[in-house]
């Protein structure tokens, strides 16, 4: 017997060395989790890879494009019907790649142009972090894609002419706060995703990178943020930037449409120094572009029609809120003189907004918004139009007139 | 004494620190719920007392618990009107939780009551269920779950009073066509699924003919036998 226990003594000295090892290294898986977590969350994952009222990231959820209906898929660690069996490697090669672990090619709804610019690290923990979350046994719903876009290799094409791929590099001549926000806004954060013209092939130009667009399918206007007159932020404070991005309101402005979801499920659980790091490189973005603020156009006869009406309507049913002067009563009730987003080319916004009011989304920095009534079923297309016109045109504002049609067509768009 | 000297000479500076801070204020939206909910009051009224449009109903009084579990559905799409869905998609549930105790706490007048555009027959057939049910089809009483009064229960069974007969006849439409939905067991989905559309008609109709309650408070929680097991109202 004590040779026995002899000859098993360096084993049994080695795994007690191990045991006592293990709290360390669980710390580190711990911390690397959390890190995942995080980046998880700017990254906004969550957004597409949950369905309403579904199980969190197993997937499910329909989105629907020009060209059919998606349904997203689960990641939840589950081995036969999520990503269990996947290793490391294998989801960086998806992430970097947009290709699964047989080859196979990622329909580029999963904003893999965007992730491709991750670091092999972050890709790693946001790995871990996915390998920690609960598995949950759901199957993937088949995509409901119109021929000829049902057809995979089609994806080919697409990737020639919009996927470059490739790790974020850092620009030297700028500061590492820069970089960083670089980094989130370009990668992670897939602004570009929205902020960039989306062209007929479904694809964002990169020579077009944050001009801005309509969003498919949903008509809200991603306002370009390299143009101060769109929502380039040249002008704003870093503070101002950094209010919006986290909180949902700020001094210029409140987050609305599609860009609440981001602030909700996503930029509200940045910490203080990548929320700054980002509105550091966004307002860089649209530096030098300072607007160059054109002659009021000469009202037609039309247009003072719509003007007087307007004003109106606004004295009666918007003033309350924004001023009879439209200073707005800042951060809750935003300011629409100089508001950028009231002036842009596109006036879908401005319309969508009187038409279908909005909330600013609850977030730990602004917990109880307030919000703005729907006025489509107490307003005509031509008062809609009227009222939209006159915030547009009045007190320094230099947008063009809007039609009763433009008002008419917006009623029938989608609201989630 | 030399501590009072102090504690003064760190009040006035304390005050000309904030004084132009003061002056600079710009005027702030009201800290009031009132002023949060204000885009529900275009449809549901200032004090949600509904509007003069049918199809938009009274909030207030409303047990809150039933008025969370409409805001929850409306923001996850269980109950389906897009201008709702859209308008609640990204507001936490403690907000939620507020604004429904905000809107039950209010008591503006109810409004007249509907003056029946049926015959007699219909109205007496919209009391005889609402009150008596029909048993033979299995239909339960409308008021052995929201009150014999029509007052509703705590915490989530609705009151039916101060509803236009547009309102409820609407709600018994989405019910059988999967628009609204509650938690299962769903029970108002088994209920309306009992009803024709002539006994739709009819309790509509005889509902909002109900003058205003005397009483406008619910009945206690659990202190009405139900005859339907409710996920929204465990018992």
């Amino acid at each position: 017997m004590p040779t026995i226990l002899k000859a098993w003594l360096p084993t049994l000295f080695a795994a007690l060395s191990l045991l006592g090892a293990l709290p360390a290294l669980a710390q580190q898986d711990a911390a690397v989790i959390r890190k995942g977590e995080y980046l998880a969350r700017a990254g906004d994952c969550i957004a597409c890879h949950t369905a309403r009222e579904g199980k969190v990231f197993a997937g499910g959820l329909p989105m629907k494009t020009p060209f059919g209906t998606l349904y997203t898929s689960n990641i939840t660690p589950d081995p036969q019907t999520g990503i269990g069996t996947w290793t490391s490697d294998q989801f960086y090669q998806m992430m970097h790649k947009g290709r699964f672990p047989d080859g196979g090619l990622v329909y580029p709804a999963m904003p893999f142009a965007s992730y491709t610019k991750v670091t092999r690290a972050d890709s790693d923990a946001i790995y871990a972090y996915l390998r920690s979350i609960p598995p949950v046994k759901q199957r993937n719903r088949e995509h409901e894609l119109r021929f000829p876009f049902d057809n995979r290799s089609l994806i080919l094409g697409w990737r020639t002419l919009f996927f470059k791929e490739g790790e974020y590099k850092p620009d030297p001549t700028k500061s590492a706060e820069w970089n960083r926000g670089a980094y989130l806004v370009e990668g992670l954060g897939h602004c570009g995703m929205c902020h960039t013209a989306i062209n007929a092939l479904g694809g964002s130009s990169e020579s077009q990178a944050f001009e801005g667009g309509l969003i498919p399918m949903q008509n809200w206007y991603a306002p370009s943020l390299t143009s101060n007159k769109e929502a380039g932020l040249g002008d704003w404070t870093i503070e101002e930037i950094s209010d919006y991005l986290r909180k949902g309101v700020s001094a210029r402005g409140a987050v609305y449409g599609p860009m609440a979801e981001v602030v909700y499920n996503s930029l509200q659980y940045l910490n203080d120094e990548d929320t700054r790091a980002m509105a550091i490189y966004l307002k860089s973005l649209a530096q030098g572009t300072s607007p160059d603020k054109p002659a009021p156009p000469l009202p037609s006869a039309e247009s003072s029609l719509l003007l007087s009406l307007g004003k109106q309507i606004y004295d009666r049913e918007c003033a309350s809120c924004h001023g009879a002067t439209g200073l707005g009563m800042p951060p809750h009730y935003p300011p629409l003189a100089s508001n950028q987003s009231i002036q842009m080319v596109s006036a879908v916004n401005a319309i969508r907004m009187v038409l279908n009011g909005g909330y600013p989304p609850g977030t730990a920095g602004n917990p109880m918004p307030y919000g703005m009534p729907p006025f489509a079923h107490r307003m005509s297309d031509d008062e809609v139009a009227a009222v939209v016109t006159y915030i547009r045109m009045s007190w320094g504002n230099r947008g063009a007139a809007v039609s009763a049609r433009q008002a008419n067509e917006l009623r029938a768009a989608t609201l989630n | 004494m030399a501590f009072r000297r102090v504690s003064i000479i760190l009040f006035a500076l304390a005050v000309c620190w904030f004084a132009p801070a003061q002056a600079q204020t710009v005027e702030r939206a009201p800290d009031t719920m009132a002023a949060r909910v204000l885009a529900c009051a275009s449809c549901h009224g200032a004090e949600g007392e509904g509007t003069s449009d049918v199809y938009f109903p009274r909030l207030a009084g409303k047990p809150a618990g039933y008025l969370y579990n409409q805001l929850v559905a409306f923001r996850e799409g269980r109950r389906k009107y897009p201008p709702m869905n859209y308008l609640l998609a990204y507001l936490p549930d403690p907000y939620l939780k507020q604004m429904a105790e905000y809107f039950a706490s209010l008591r503006p007048p109810f409004p007249p009551p509907a003056i029946p555009t049926v015959s007699k027959d219909i109205l007496a057939r919209g009391e005889t269920i609402a009150v008596n049910g029909d048993p033979e089809r299995g239909i339960p009483p409308c008021a052995s779950c929201h009150a014999p009064s029509f007052g509703g229960m705590e915490p989530a069974i609705p009151g039916l009073l101060g509803l236009r007969a547009a309102y409820i006849s609407a709600q018994l439409g989405g019910w059988r066509y999967g628009t609204r939905t509650a938690i299962a067991p769903d029970c108002m989905q088994i209920v309306a699924g009992l009803l024709t559309e002539d006994d739709v008609k009819a309790v509509a109709a005889y509902l909002s003919s109900r003058p205003a309650p005397t009483d406008p408070s619910f009945a206690a929680r659990g202190s009405l036998p139900m005859p339907l097991a409710c996920g929204s109202q465990p018992n």
